[in-house]
């Protein structure tokens, strides 16, 4: 009698568990597509960029790696081929008329071709590209620090961002870009690179150009960089919140 | 075998720290148990604990669902700081068969398992854990990571919270350092825990030594660490404390251990939620709401 009342309120128990946890299933999907419940999560962006922010130092350097821990196969992910007419052309011809114009919010707004940047100093730097899916691949890139070039092009003291437009469109025509707080930019491994291993970019890592910014996730790296766009407010700037994965619901903050 | 307690609606209510009158029990309930029971009340658990208790409940229920969801965004764990991917200790994926057919397969350490249905092709498609498993249920990435890092800040914060208090208060030291004489009955606590024979009376008043460690484990070993593998997977908190791959073997190592420690959560709220409905179900949900806990003393005057 006891056993059986025992078992009975057990298997009671475990169908209200088992009901609960349904219900509060369908209440995540359903406060997922309210239109005010992300707006709250959200909100864990802000702090985690401003507590990571106040406990890294802005001159910490990220992990850098020996030539042994080079990944034998690093993956390109996003668009791996920009296929647009005019990249097609510029790539047939090695890339030689390939410009990045740094303009906006500058006091000397700049385009620098690909050959004067090969021939500015140089840095290079074995890090770790982590994705936001997950994976994690060691790549030796070489390239221009982008604090070089600001150093030319003198942002003007309302610059904010760094908008990075690049190449690249996705199926539905969408261009890619990115953004990135200035002070950012001044970061040493923050750099502009044109080889990955020793060789010159390939088309699918993001040939010509592509930026390095080591201190966060793989789709702030934005590749086939044409134009850096210093502004004060990334809103109006395509989608609004300041990169093409951004635009679809990725923290802009990617520092974890 | 089991000697539950009974629901405390058979108890009448005594005054608050102190002893109630005895009560008769019916015989056909529980013909085990002496018709003369004592019933003390007592304050089990102080508001702090219960607090921080129940903000872990979502917490830990959201963390690991959305986990898994972002887990399924790339379903393979490896060791060290890249991902070769030839070499994965364990990865979750839809195959196709020489028949056409999809099945699930898990490999594990490079022995594959068919897990169709569960992991690897559930409901018709291809993902890792099944749409039951994960928040949101759909593939939603953003949104996976969205819940995940909202949340992990609430259980951060709550953490600290509850540990700054158990230590203050000295609820640690208390309730939750085992004592000399608790280690020494290790070895039958874990028989009597086997046999499903739980402390009764005067000893069911405070934590036996298995509770003890096993709440000490989750709350300075088990949370911690999960929270640490967490934060190694940052790159820029690897750029501001570098020794964290250094300890956890790499940022892919880490991520293996986050997983490892997210099915040891499993494994905890599992037993714990076992426990607490073998111990007297509404007894312990009443003493984690309301903080009071009854206790029946089969003996009457044998205890103080």
């Amino acid at each position: 009698m006891k056993h059986e009342r025992a078992m009975k309120r057990r298997q009671f128990l475990k169908g209200t568990l088992g009901a609960a946890s349904l219900v509060a299933l369908a209440g995540c999907d359903n406060l997922t597509q309210s239109s005010w419940f992300p707006g709250i999560l959200n909100k864990a962006e802000k702090l985690t960029d401003l507590v990571q922010r106040a406990i890294t130092p802005t001159t910490a350097l990220a992990k850098e790696y020996s030539e042994a821990d080079i990944s034998s196969i690093f993956p390109a992910n996003g668009n791996t081929d920009p296929s647009t007419q005019t990249y097609v052309e510029r790539a047939g011809q090695n890339f030689e008329a390939w410009e990045v114009k740094i303009d906006g919010l500058v006091r000397t707004p700049i385009s620098f071709s690909l050959a004067a940047l090969k021939e500015m100093p140089a840095r290079t730097q074995i890090t770790r590209h982590d994705c936001v899916e997950g994976w994690s691949a060691i790549g030796k890139w070489t390239g221009v620090p982008l604090g070089d070039l600001m150093h030319k092009v003198q942002p003007l003291p309302n610059a904010k961002y760094a908008v990075f437009h690049c190449a690249d469109v996705d199926d539905e025509g969408i261009a890619y870009y990115e953004s990135m707080a200035v002070q950012d930019l001044y970061h040493p491994q923050t750099i502009l690179a044109y080889e990955l291993n020793g060789d010159p970019l390939d088309i699918p890592h993001g040939a010509p150009l592509r930026l390095r910014f080591e201190r966060q996730l793989g789709y702030k790296q934005a590749k086939y960089v044409e134009r850096i766009e210093l502004v004060e407010s990334l809103a109006g700037i395509r989608g609004g919140k300041g990169g093409y994965w951004e635009d679809q619901g990725y923290e802009w903050y990617a520092g974890i | 075998m089991l000697q539950q307690l009974e629901a405390p609606d058979h108890v009448t209510e005594g005054k608050i720290g102190s002893m109630a009158a005895p009560v008769s029990m019916r015989q056909e309930a529980s013909p085990a148990i002496p018709s003369a029971v004592r019933v003390e009340r007592i304050y089990r658990h102080r508001l702090p604990v219960r607090i921080s208790h129940w903000l872990n409940v979502p917490c830990l229920f959201i963390l690991i669902m959305s986990g898994l969801q972002i887990f399924n965004a790339h379903p393979a764990l490896y060791w060290g700081d890249r991902s070769d991917r030839d070499k994965p200790l364990l990865s979750i994926r839809p195959m196709r068969t020489e028949s056409g057919e999809v099945k699930g397969i898990t490999t594990i350490l490079g022995h594959q398992f068919d897990t169709t249905g569960v992991l690897g092709y559930s409901n018709n498609s291809g993902r890792a854990f099944p749409a039951w498993a994960t928040v949101p249920s759909t593939r939603w990435l953003a949104m996976g990571r969205q819940w995940h890092l909202f949340f992990a800040w609430v259980f951060v914060i709550n953490g600290l919270l509850f540990a700054a208090y158990a230590v203050i208060s000295r609820h640690v030291k208390r309730d939750l350092l085992p004592t000399g004489r608790d280690l020494r009955q290790i070895g039958q606590a874990v028989k009597d825990h086997i046999a499903l024979h739980h402390p009764k009376g005067e000893e069911a008043k405070r934590y036996n030594v298995l509770q003890k460690i096993a709440y000490l484990g989750v709350i300075f070993g088990l949370a911690p660490l999960i929270v640490l593998t967490g934060l190694t997977m940052s790159p820029t908190i690897d750029t501001a404390f570098p020794w964290l791959l250094t300890i956890f073997g790499g940022r892919q190592a880490a991520r293996t251990i986050h997983f490892i420690a997210c099915f040891s959560f499993v494994g905890f709220i599992v037993i714990h939620l076992s426990q607490v409905i073998l111990t007297g179900f509404f007894n312990n949900m009443r003493s984690m709401v309301t903080g009071w806990f009854i206790v029946k003393h089969e003996h009457e005057g044998v205890q103080s």
